[in-house]
Order: structure tokens, then C-alpha cells, then sequence
């Protein structure tokens, strides 16, 4: 049984028919990346994986660990295993990161049948992941994202994904806006978390996020479908090409 | 049609200190002023949103102070607050019995006010603030009988704070009761004051309290309105500020059928004045938040934060003026209006309105109203937590955005308590259906 298994999935964002027939099939221990144009579909496969409102499955289906994802709502795809790193994570007043944090592993572990980890327990659990990621208590303390600079709310999205444990995890353009060290950081922390039980798949625009979290598999998608599929060479190649001669030989 | 005129009848009750001129004339003119006026109605611009008309037919008996009911212990509902000074009052009079005042610091005198009127009147007099445009106000002062009297003498601390405990208990008639509290804060004296508001049975609240507040003194003024669900809960806050003093104000609203907190607040200058606020409505609940800030002087700042959580088919109401008078240039002052609707059947009326007569100043506000955003929930399901928790979390986050701007510490942690209270109840009353 794969991991998570794609099989021609259609959906529509306000009627308008943005992921056009995705077939994709991921095995735990792997990392695949999807690269493709602005408004290849990108994020709509990310947010429809997720199970965001708002978009709207037309036909198709995904199985995850065997069963039906797009049955489950939002959190309990979050409590099988499914996790996605959001390109813009959100920014909430009031709410302590830590705080946060705590509520959102201990429905894991509610889910899992665990018993709820303690302030101690817990406190020690995050900070050693965080030490790793360079994010310090202080950043625990502060309201989640809410004055977070680009690369500490991609670090603090990597940090989330460390202590939930994923089984599957999408990330979303984790590359964007961030410069040269906090890429390497977030890469690190990526990789850190690759294993033989857990699948990533790993969507960007461009070519260099790659160079540091090595895909063995890279999909180009366009058009709401992927159009060419290969190893990761295919991502140097269309680094050096450029998206139109792979958009544009599937057009004629 | 005309304006009902209930309470009159109570007028003919023998009052203490009465015999005392200054005080049978201030009386006598607050009755005649409220015989005039009556009950505000909707037609009264300050009174469009909250209309009395319950009140006004509830018939109300005064609640006699020789029929006190015995309360032996301070009910549920009030701040839990371990350290502290108790003064406590069952139906508007003063209960030394449920009251814990030993070892008050030097400079520091808590009394009855009727005990006050009764043996010293000349001390408190010229001390009761202008009611004039308040019409339960200046009733309040035509039948004040008791209520706190706390006086700091310059300088003085009080080393904890000072809990005022109201207990409304209507077992029979639906009674009613004029408190009127008053405190005077020396120059550079420092004090915190808390007041819970509980009860239970159908009873009227109507309470004034007059707040002088001495130069360079420092005063925290917490309320927390918990009523019983029956009552009916008016109260006015007249507050004046001496040059350089800081005052802390918040009140957090929970309770009572109909509720309306009215706050006035003269600031002498370089005066910073703080009027925070939180409210939590649910079932059929209304609840008032009034205030007005005057700078008369310059350099003095305001803050108003407000913000309210709606359900069920609860009403809000929020009304904040600021005027800033012609020589009162550098004026800092901010006012923020924030509620959130939980259910289809609530209501917020909001009005900001700010009076502006110099030039110098500083001023803004801001109001907003609505729904739980969808993008924050969504980022908390994302991350496993349930969608009631998810909206639980976001809810407490934006009241306790309000809370936060309580400086005290343990009154603070105390509302916040209150606050999740009012939330947990709200999740079991989801979990049950009702």
C-alpha cells in the first residue's frame, strides 16, 4: 500500500476548474517536488491535500495510508499524519506559539491514545526541536507568527512539523522569501525529518529550494496537470530551459 | 406618551444623615430633577439603544434596610481574588459580617457610607459628583442611603487590594437598591480596587460611584458586572482626575438581564486615564458600555480598549465620546471598539463619537464587527486541533486581548478566569444541544 496515492483529481475554486486530472503516487521514504508556473495549480493541490473550504473536489480521489482523505475534514486529516507547511502561514494575535503548539500535539496524541504531555515534559520536548531550527524561548512566548519576520515563520512551520511527527507532509513554497541562510536553516529541518516512514512533497517555483532538500522525484505541473515527470535532473533541466519549452511542447 | 416615573414612591423613606441641609438640599434636588425627567426612553439620544421599558414596568419595591435577607457567605461569581481586603454589601448595605478589614494600612479609612452620613456628614460634603444628564444617576442621589466610603489619606498605599463585594438577593418582592460609593484617593496615595457584582432573584442595581482621584495618585479600578440572570444592573462612574494622576479602569460585563456601565472621567492634565473594557453576552442579555472622557487640560492621555463577544441573541451596545476642550493641546487619545458575533441572532450598536476643540492633539478610534475569520481556523484544524477548541482558542485570544490591558496582575489573572469560565460553559452548552 503507498503512502499517499493521487488518482485523477479534479477541483474547482469558485467554478473555475483549477487541478485538471492530478495522478500522483508517493511511497513513505520518498520525496517528490512539484514544480510549476504561477497559477499552475500549486497551491490548490496543497490546500485540497490540506482540505481547505472553499475548494471544491470535482472527481477523482485520494487514498492516504489506504483510506479516503477527501472524506475526512481538515483536522482529522491533520490527526492521521497529513501535514502542510503553509506558504503564508497565518498570523494569530492572543494565541501564545507555545500555547498553540501544545493544543495542536496533544490532539495527536488524544487521537494516537496517548495520555496529554505535561508543562515539563512538553516544554522540554519542543525546546530541543526549536534549538535546532535557532528559534528561542522568546519566539515561543509571542503570539503565533504575529511579528515574525519571513524566515521565522517558515522556521516556526518547520518547527510545527518536527514535533506533529507527520506521516505525509506537503510543503508549500517553504522557499519563498526567504534568503540564502534562513533557506539552508529551513532545509536542515527538513531533512532532519526525512525518513523511511515519512513521504514529503515538496512544491516551488523554482529550482534552488532543490539544491539543498534533494528530491528523488520531480513532477512538472501545468495547466492543473503534470505534464512531465522524472528525477532530479528534471529540475536542472527546466532551471536551464525554463518553464515555456516544457508548457509549450505539451501545447503543441 | 409620557415618561414613566417609577421610584418615586421611595422617596417618603427616612434616609440617614437626613436633618443634614446640605445634604436634605442635594436629596431633595436630585428628586425634583428626576421627577422632571423620569426614566430616559429611546427618544433620549444617549439612551437610543438601551431601552428601560422592562425596568420601568418590572415593579420594583425598595429594598428596606431593615429587612436585609442573611447571607452568610459571599456567593459564587465574584473575582477570586485570595489576597485581599473584603468589603462586602447585600442589597446595596453595607455587611460587616461578610466584610474583612482588619489591619488596613495607615492613611487608609474604610467605612459605610451610611455610617458617614450619619456621624460626619461634613466630611464627605461637596464630595458627590454632578449627575446632571444622568437621570438614574441623580436617583441614585435622591435615595443614596449606603454604600462604600474609602478614603487614602495623601501618600497612603494600600497594600492590597480592596474587593468590593455587591450581593443582589430578591427571594420574595423584585427589589431595588441605590448604592453610592465613594472614593477618595489623595494626592500620591496607590490603590486597587475591585468590585464584583453578584446576585440572584429579580432585583435593580442602580449604583453610583464617585471616584476623586488626588494628584500624582495612582488608582486601579476593576468591576466585574456577574449579576444573576434576573437583574437588572445600572451603574455610573463619575471619576475625576487631579493633574499627573493615573487611573487604571476595566470593566469586564457578564451578567444581568439588562446591564448598562456608564463611566465619565475628568482629566486634569498630564492625567493618564485608562477605560478598558470587556463584555461576554449570551440568551436574550443586553449589555451597555457608555463612557466619556473630557480632557479639560492639556497634556493628559485616554486609552479605551472594549472589546465583546455576542452570542446566542445577546445586544451590545458601545458608546464612547471624547472630548478634548479647546486648550487641552496635546491630547493622546485612542479608543478601540472590537466585537465578535458567535450567532445570527446578535446585535452590536457601536457608536464613537469624538468632539475635538483643539488643535494639537492626537486622537483616534476604530470599531469592527464581526464573524470568527475562516483563515486563522483553518490554520489551527490544519494542525489536528478540533473546530470547537479551534474557535474556543481564537475566541479567548481576542478577549484576551482586552484583559491584557488590566495592569494588575492578580485582578487580571482573576477576570481571566472568569473569562474562561463563561467559555467553557458556552463549549458544555454546545456539547448538550442547548
Amino acid at each position: 500500500m503507498s503512502l499517499i496515492e493521487i488518482q485523477d483529481l479534479h477541483a474547482t475554486v469558485d467554478g473555475k476548474e483549477i487541478l485538471n486530472g492530478i495522478g500522483l503516487t508517493i511511497e513513505a521514504g520518498e520525496v517528490h517536488a512539484i514544480m510549476g508556473p504561477n497559477g499552475s495549480g500549486k497551491s490548490t493541490l496543497s490546500y485540497v491535500l490540506a482540505g481547505r473550504e472553499g475548494y471544491d473536489v470535482t472527481s477523482g480521489q485520494v487514498l492516504f495510508d489506504g483510506t479516503d482523505l477527501l472524506e475526512m475534514d481538515a483536522d482529522e486529516r491533520a490527526r492521521s499524519g497529513l501535514f502542510l507547511a503553509f506558504q503564508y502561514p497565518v498570523e494569530i494575535p492572543g494565541v501564545a506559539t507555545m500555547t498553540f503548539l501544545k493544543a495542536a500535539v496533544n490532539a495527536m496524541r488524544e487521537h494516537r491514545g496517548e495520555s496529554a504531555m505535561d508543562a515539563m515534559q512538553f516544554l522540554k520536548f519542543v525546546r530541543d526541536k526549536a534549538n535546532a531550527l535557532n528559534i528561542n524561548d522568546d519566539m515561543l512566548r509571542r503570539a503565533l507568527n504575529v511579528g515574525f519576520s519571513g524566515g521565522e515563520k517558515k522556521r516556526n512551520e518547520v518547527l510545527q512539523m518536527a514535533v506533529l511527527e507527520p506521516k505525509f507532509a506537503v510543503l508549500d513554497e517553504t522557499d519563498s522569501g526567504l534568503d540564502i541562510d534562513a533557506l539552508k536553516i529551513v532545509a536542515d529541518g527538513v531533512n532532519n525529518l526525512r525518513s523511511s516512514e515519512r513521504g514529503m512533497l515538496v512544491i516551488t517555483h523554482y529550482q534552488r529550494l532543490l539544491d539543498y532538500i534533494v528530491p528523488d522525484y520531480v513532477h512538472i505541473l501545468a495547466g492543473g496537470k503534470i505534464i512531465q515527470s522524472g528525477d532530479k535532473s528534471l529540475a536542472l533541466e527546466l532551471e536551464e530551459k525554463g518553464y515555456a519549452s516544457f508548457v509549450g511542447a505539451e501545447a503543441a | 406618551m409620557a415618561q414613566p416615573v417609577p421610584f418615586v414612591g421611595n422617596f417618603d423613606a427616612a434616609l440617614p444623615g437626613a436633618g443634614t441641609e446640605w445634604l436634605d438640599r442635594l436629596r431633595d434636588g436630585a428628586r425634583q430633577a428626576y421627577r422632571k425627567t423620569g426614566l430616559p426612553t429611546p427618544r433620549t439620544e444617549a439612551w437610543k439603544y438601551t431601552n428601560l421599558r422592562r425596568l420601568a414596568r418590572a415593579g420594583f419595591v425598595a429594598a428596606d434596610a431593615d429587612k436585609v435577607p442573611d447571607v452568610v457567605t459571599i456567593p459564587e461569581g465574584i473575582a477570586d481574588l485570595t489576597d485581599a481586603y473584603v468589603v462586602a454589601f447585600v442589597n446595596g448595605r453595607f455587611a460587616p459580617s461578610l466584610s474583612l478589614l482588619d489591619a488596613l494600612p495607615s492613611g487608609v479609612a474604610v467605612s459605610s457610607l451610611a455610617a458617614i452620613l450619619r456621624e460626619d456628614p461634613a466630611s464627605v460634603e461637596g464630595r458627590f459628583g454632578d449627575t446632571t444628564g444622568l437621570p438614574l444617576a441623580t436617583l441614585n442621589t435622591g435615595l443614596m442611603a449606603d454604600g462604600l466610603y474609602l478614603k487614602l489619606e495623601d501618600g497612603a498605599a494600600l497594600d492590597k487590594p480592596l474587593h468590593l463585594v455587591s450581593i443582589g438577593r430578591a427571594d420574595d418582592d423584585a427589589l431595588s437598591f441605590h448604592p453610592r460609593h465613594l472614593i477618595v484617593a489623595g494626592a500620591g496615595s496607590v490603590a486597587t480596587i475591585v468590585e464584583s457584582h453578584v446576585g440572584s432573584g429579580a432585583y435593580f442595581s442602580n449604583s453610583v460611584s464617585d471616584v476623586i482621584v488626588g494628584e500624582g495618585a495612582v488608582l486601579n479600578h476593576y468591576k466585574l458586572q456577574n449579576e444573576g440572570p434576573e437583574a437588572f444592573h445600572l451603574a455610573a462612574n463619575l471619576v475625576q482626575l487631579a493633574d499627573r494622576a493615573v487611573y487604571d479602569g476595566f470593566v469586564l460585563q457578564t451578567g444581568a438581564k439588562l446591564a448598562r456601565n456608564e463611566v465619565r472621567s475628568l482629566l486634569g492634565a498630564h492625567v493618564e486615564c485608562r477605560l478598558n473594557g470587556a463584555y461576554l453576552g449570551r440568551g436574550e442579555q443586553h449589555i451597555d458600555n457608555t463612557t466619556f472622557i473630557d480632557h479639560a487640560a492639556p497634556n493628559s492621555s485616554s486609552r479605551e480598549v472594549y472589546k465583546g463577544v455576542l452570542d446566542g441573541s445577546s445586544r451590545g451596545v458601545f458608546q464612547g465620546k471624547i472630548l478634548v476642550r479647546k486648550d487641552s493641546h496635546k491630547t493622546d487619545g485612542h479608543q478601540l471598539n472590537k466585537t465578535l458575533l458567535l450567532s445570527r441572532g446578535t446585535e452590536i450598536d457601536t457608536k464613537p463619537e469624538l468632539e475635538i476643540y483643539a488643535d494639537d492633539v492626537k486622537c483616534s478610534h476604530g470599531a469592527t464587527t464581526g464573524e470568527l475569520d475562516e483563515e486563522p481556523l483553518f490554520y489551527l484544524r490544519a494542525r489536528g486541533i478540533d473546530p470547537e477548541t479551534a474557535r474556543g482558542m481564537l475566541v479567548a485570544a481576542f478577549i484576551g486581548e482586552a484583559l491584557d490591558e488590566i495592569q494588575a496582575e492578580a485582578p487580571r489573572a482573576s477576570f481571566l478566569a472568569v473569562v474562561d469560565g463563561w467559555l467553557e460553559r458556552r463549549r458544555e452548552g454546545q456539547g448538550t444541544g442547548s
